[in-house]
């Protein structure tokens, strides 16, 4: 069987495949979220080892992937600034905005920095007080206890020099936009461990009522993932719609009340623009107009911003699970990981990126039978 | 970005906010511990760019960090550096 003996425990994995193969009675179309997952979905193999019917759609669950052009085109706008740093975590330099991307800013000399966290644009700030410091600030409920905090380290020193481009996106209205549209085969959800880590999963519970469908809080690594498939296949099965924990070992139902306190601080709810998808209403965090001095898009007039997307990238179509990468014309050709036409392609937690390293060719896979 | 690392506190310090040390199998960084007030040394936690988000065990952690070395093009996105491997653990 392929893959299986690069698991932490294959016993174990067998054991829960052979369940999944007698549970599974029906065709079933289940959703992972996370990016993370998706990455090990592909590279174990574990969606060509389900049951015949039983098929994994990769959500959208990537936020390098998911960030507008718009706001890639606004960093790179101010990033040409003069006495201006622009920091970012190092998987967003190389995503392609409308005409170039960071580290070709960077290479004709643009001060762009990769960070480990945050914080560490908010000292940048400090040792640098002739130069504005901007942090461009993406990522789901899982970064944004980190971002609010730098926000709030910043407002504690008084720091002037010190702002950030906000595009945080939001798990629960993202599910409900898919939910939905007409075209969602979805009819599960493993939701993303670590999300639920920060958030709980509270916010999931009206969704799992009102959609009928079940929701399994899961874990990352192969035996987590396929503990979950299984959870929701029983529940599916079996006609339930719960929400339920996989994931015991990290996620409790309430989450990490005070990262939750520092993101309603911090943050406010709005409207955002998912690349690829477009805007789904309440699905993203700006910053508080307490906090607002410190939004680089309010302190940098950016003008005459027109986004333009590669005309071949089909990155939407896969965000929401419609098309997989291998349905694309430029997918492996002249798309790769060293040569990204969309998002998808740049970031380890792409869908397109999670192909390729796996090394799935075009003829490998056809929609909707992915085996 | 979204790939947690776990990893051992191994210093505690009050800088404003609370901040620690954090060893990921070899690999330290700096790490904001203001979300897990109740740590204490030794404690494994979940770390997302440079924060720790919750309190694992640390067996959970050790097989976790042996899943993310196979995983190791994520994880050089996330700490900017691989996971040296196991045996060169400390
Ligand atoms: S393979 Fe490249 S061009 Fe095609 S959808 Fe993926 S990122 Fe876009």
């Amino acid at each position: 069987m392929r893959y299986l003996d690069e698991y932490r425990d294959p016993q174990l994995a067998r054991v829960l495949l052979d369940e999944l193969h007698r549970t599974a009675t029906r065709p079933w179309s289940l959703m992972e979220i996370c990016g993370g997952q998706t990455h090990t979905i592909v590279r174990q193999g574990i969606d060509e080892l389900l049951p015949v019917g039983v098929r994994m759609i990769h959500g959208p669950g990537c936020p390098v992937c998911v960030t507008p052009l718009e706001t890639l085109d606004r960093a790179m706008a101010i990033a040409e600034r003069p006495d201006t740093v622009l920091t970012s975590f190092g998987d967003m330099l190389r995503v392609p905005g409308s005409g170039t991307d960071l580290l070709a800013l960077k290479a004709r000399g643009a001060d762009v920095r990769v960070v480990y966290s945050p914080m560490d644009a908010v000292s940048l700030a400090v040792a640098n007080p002739g130069k504005q410091v901007v942090f461009l600030a993406v990522g789901f409920e899982t970064t944004a206890p980190a971002n609010a905090m730098a926000v709030l380290r910043a407002a504690a020193l008084g720091l002037p020099n010190f702002s950030m481009l906000v595009s945080h996106v939001l798990v629960p209205p993202a599910m409900m936009a898919l939910l939905d549209s007409p075209d969602c085969q979805v009819q599960g959800f493993l939701a993303a461990g670590h999300v639920c880590t920060v958030m709980g999963w509270t916010e999931y519970e009206p969704i799992a009522a009102r959609y009928r469908l079940p929701i399994v809080v899961t874990g990352f690594e192969p035996l987590d993932l396929l503990e979950g498939i299984l959870m929701v296949v029983r529940q599916l099965e079996a006609g339930r719609f719960q929400v339920e924990n996989q994931y015991v070992r990290a996620v409790r139902r309430t989450g990490n009340t005070s990262a939750q306190e520092a993101i309603r601080t911090v943050f406010r709810v709005t409207d955002r623009a998912w690349r690829g998808i477009g805007t789904i209403p309440s699905s993203g965090l700006a910053l508080a107009e307490r906090y607002a001095e410190f939004d680089a898009a309010r302190r940098f007039e950016v003008t005459s911003l027109s986004a333009v997307e590669h005309p071949e990238c089909v990155a939407g179509e896969i965000l929401i699970g419609v098309k997989l990468p291998t349905d694309c014309s430029e997918y492996g050709t002249r798309c790769t990981p060293t040569t990204p036409l969309g998002a998808p392609m740049v970031s380890s937690e792409g869908t397109c990126a999670a192909f390729h390293n796996a090394g799935r060719r075009r003829t490998d896979t056809i929609l909707g039978d992915t085996r | 970005m979204c790939l947690g690392i776990p990893g051992e506190v191994i210093q505690i310090s009050l800088d404003g906010v609370l901040m620690g040390t954090v060893d990921f199998g070899g690999v330290r960084k700096d790490v904001c511990l203001a979300y897990v007030p109740d740590v204490a040394l030794g404690d494994y936690v979940i770390v997302h760019v440079g924060f720790a988000i919750t309190i694992v065990h640390r067996e959970e952690a050790q097989r976790t960090l042996d899943v993310l070395r196979a995983m190791g093009d994520a994880v050089e996105a996330e700490l900017g550096q691989p996971l040296p491997p196991r045996t060169a653990a400390p």
